[in-house]
């Protein structure tokens, strides 16, 4: 078709083929996303080749030299300091991601299953918390993880604890809990849409079939929801892997993540090379990671099947 | 609705545990309004009595107000720009089929599936090299990027099952392409589009990476929070200023949320009419 194009274009003698094609419905499509899509084009795709690029150059006080080295990947590979935060970056959005998942997985269900006709209504009150300011919430457990925070002035109250405990805020587990409240929606979505996709007849026909309610579960719902949970689990990983504000505000000097080194590199230690580098390795990082996980998970439902 | 409460009887830890979920989100959120009138400097129970204090000293801040004038300008822009760009978007998909039509959807979405820091990274590189000043136009255009696929699935949802056979009509009377747009399809479509504007608007007023990165010396609200946040003395005003900003938030949401149902049923209707 584009060929088709190419040839109307340059026909200018026969304009009823051009018209044709640019009434065509391909064209129409095509002209209709072209703004959104060359907006994307320059605003994304172009921006991250240019870091990929520079990630490959040297930084020379202001001037950059444009000679390939493999040296920034090398300092981000084996320097213990990144090592450190690549590996803790990857286990915090792991453990985030998992969590999430598993936490959000029976709210889906349950909205899937026997939300009736509020549907809507239950998934717009789990959406809500999380389009309010991410600062803001974040700021938020702070005040409740804190040392005369909510938490331990109510554990003290009760009578559970004497002392306040310091290892609720400034630590990677702090870190977990806010990240998880912030990206629970963003794992209810996802499984819910699959959840409304199974077919309830199957579930009935296992159950008819001598199933119990468990294995039923097991065997046919799971399996058809993967697509949702793998879903999830990626909009929850990828994204979290450079969170930035939440090692600031709640991890403390345990909970130090790869964006806060990344973010270093354009400010105060201005090694743009070294910052593009550090940001291509988390991609690539979490990516593998990712792609570990979603191979686990299709394999661990094939073996239950 | 008897079903439903036998089938809950055999589950009957699930509601219990979705009560508790709730509670897990809203908590921290609600949070904040109660210490942004608790008449003491730190976040602690017990409460130390009622105050409006910290809302009337937002009142004369200067630096407050001109952040909230940044983050009005910003939102408005953003909302307004990626509004546009999500319809001609939301449109091709849902009007039309063509070869590269997953490709491109794919890249416009790609901003919900990469750590916002990296993004933000990237455009200021971008940005700096090209020799630009950053101001608040450079995050209007970044926060537009961010905010198109939201619009996109909003307008999306709005304009699946809109009955194409209305506009042919239109076009077999005689109407214009962009005749047919304003006249036929703009009406039934535009409470998505309100709705897009509102939930745009509300990403846009809490965003704070690509701020953070892209706004140079003019700070919108959520820059102008983190830098109070250093100051524990100045935490029950940002409390203050939260709540305001939760407020909003929540009522424009809302107001999108009702509007988008709206415009569902909307094109259902125009589905089942003649």
């Amino acid at each position: 078709m584009t060929a088709t194009a190419f040839d109307a274009i340059a026909e200018t003698p026969s304009p009823a083929r051009h018209r044709a094609w640019m009434r065509s419905e391909e064209a129409r499509g095509l002209a209709m996303i072209s703004p959104t899509f060359l907006y994307a084009l320059a605003l994304l795709f172009l921006p991250v080749l240019i870091v990929i690029a520079y990630s490959f150059w040297t930084q020379d006080y202001l001037d950059i030299d444009r000679t390939f080295t493999l040296e920034n990947y090398r300092q981000a590979l084996t320097e213990p300091i990144y090592r450190d935060l690549f590996v803790r970056s990857l286990w915090i959005s792991l453990a985030v991601s998992i969590v999430t998942v598993v936490f959000s997985y029976p709210v889906a269900w349950f909205i899937s299953f026997h939300g009736g006709v509020h549907r809507n209504l239950w998934l717009f009150l789990i959406t809500v918390p999380c389009w309010t300011s991410y600062l803001l919430r974040v700021m938020s457990w702070k005040v409740i993880l804190g040392y005369g925070g909510v938490l331990n002035t109510g554990l003290i109250s009760v009578g559970l604890i004497d002392k306040p405990l310091t290892s609720l805020l400034y630590s990677s587990n702090a870190v977990v809990i806010t990240l998880v409240h912030s990206w629970a929606a963003f794992a209810v979505l996802p499984i819910y849409v699959s959840l409304q996709k199974v077919d309830r007849t199957l579930i009935e026909a296992a159950r008819d079939l001598g199933d119990s309610r468990m294995r039923a579960f097991l065997r046919v719902t799971l399996p058809l929801s993967l697509p949702g949970v793998i879903s999830a689990f990626l909009i929850v990983m990828i994204p979290t892997v450079g969170d930035y504000v939440t090692p600031r505000l709640v991890g403390g000097k345990d909970g130090v993540m790869i964006a806060t080194a990344i973010q270093a590199q354009f400010g105060k230690g201005a090694n743009w090379p070294l910052g593009a580098a550090l940001s291509v390795t988390t991609m690539v990082l979490v990516s593998l990671t990712a792609a570990a996980v979603v191979l686990a998970l299709r394999f661990a439902v094939r073996r239950i099947r | 609705m008897s079903l439903l409460t036998q089938r809950l009887r055999l589950l009957p830890f699930l509601p219990a545990y979705v009560a508790v979920y709730f509670l897990f989100l809203y908590l921290p959120i609600l949070l904040l309004p109660v210490f942004s009138f608790n008449d003491a400097v730190t976040t602690t129970f017990p409460l130390a009595g009622f105050t409006t204090k910290w809302y009337a000293s937002l009142a004369g801040n200067s630096a407050m107000l001109q952040a909230a004038r940044n983050s009005l300008v910003v939102g408005i822009c953003v909302s307004l720009l990626s509004t546009v760009l999500g319809i001609c978007a939301a449109r091709a998909i849902t009007r039309y089929r063509f070869r590269g039509q997953r490709a491109a959807s794919g890249l416009i979405m790609a901003p919900l599936f990469l750590p916002e820091i990296i993004v933000a990274v990237s455009l200021l590189m971008i940005v700096l090299a090209l020799g630009a000043e950053l101001s608040l136009v450079t995050v209007i255009l970044g926060q537009t990027m961010f905010c198109v696929p939201y619009a996109m699935s909003v307008l999306v949802s709005g304009f699946e099952g809109f009955d194409r056979s209305l506009e042919e009509a239109s076009y077999d009377l005689g109407e214009t392409a962009l005749g047919t747009f304003r006249r036929v399809t703009l009406p039934v479509v535009a409470p998505a589009i309100v709705s897009s504007l509102l939930v745009t608007f509300t990403i846009s007023l809490d965003e704070f990476i690509l701020a953070f990165f892209l706004s140079g010396t003019e700070p919108t609200l959520p820059v102008y929070i983190w830098g109070q946040l250093r100051f524990a003395a100045k935490l029950p005003g940002v409390l203050a200023l939260g709540t305001i900003m939760l407020v909003a938030s929540i009522l424009m949401l809302t107001l999108a949320e009702v509007l988008r149902r709206r415009a569902e049923r909307r094109t259902q209707m125009a589905l089942v009419l003649p």
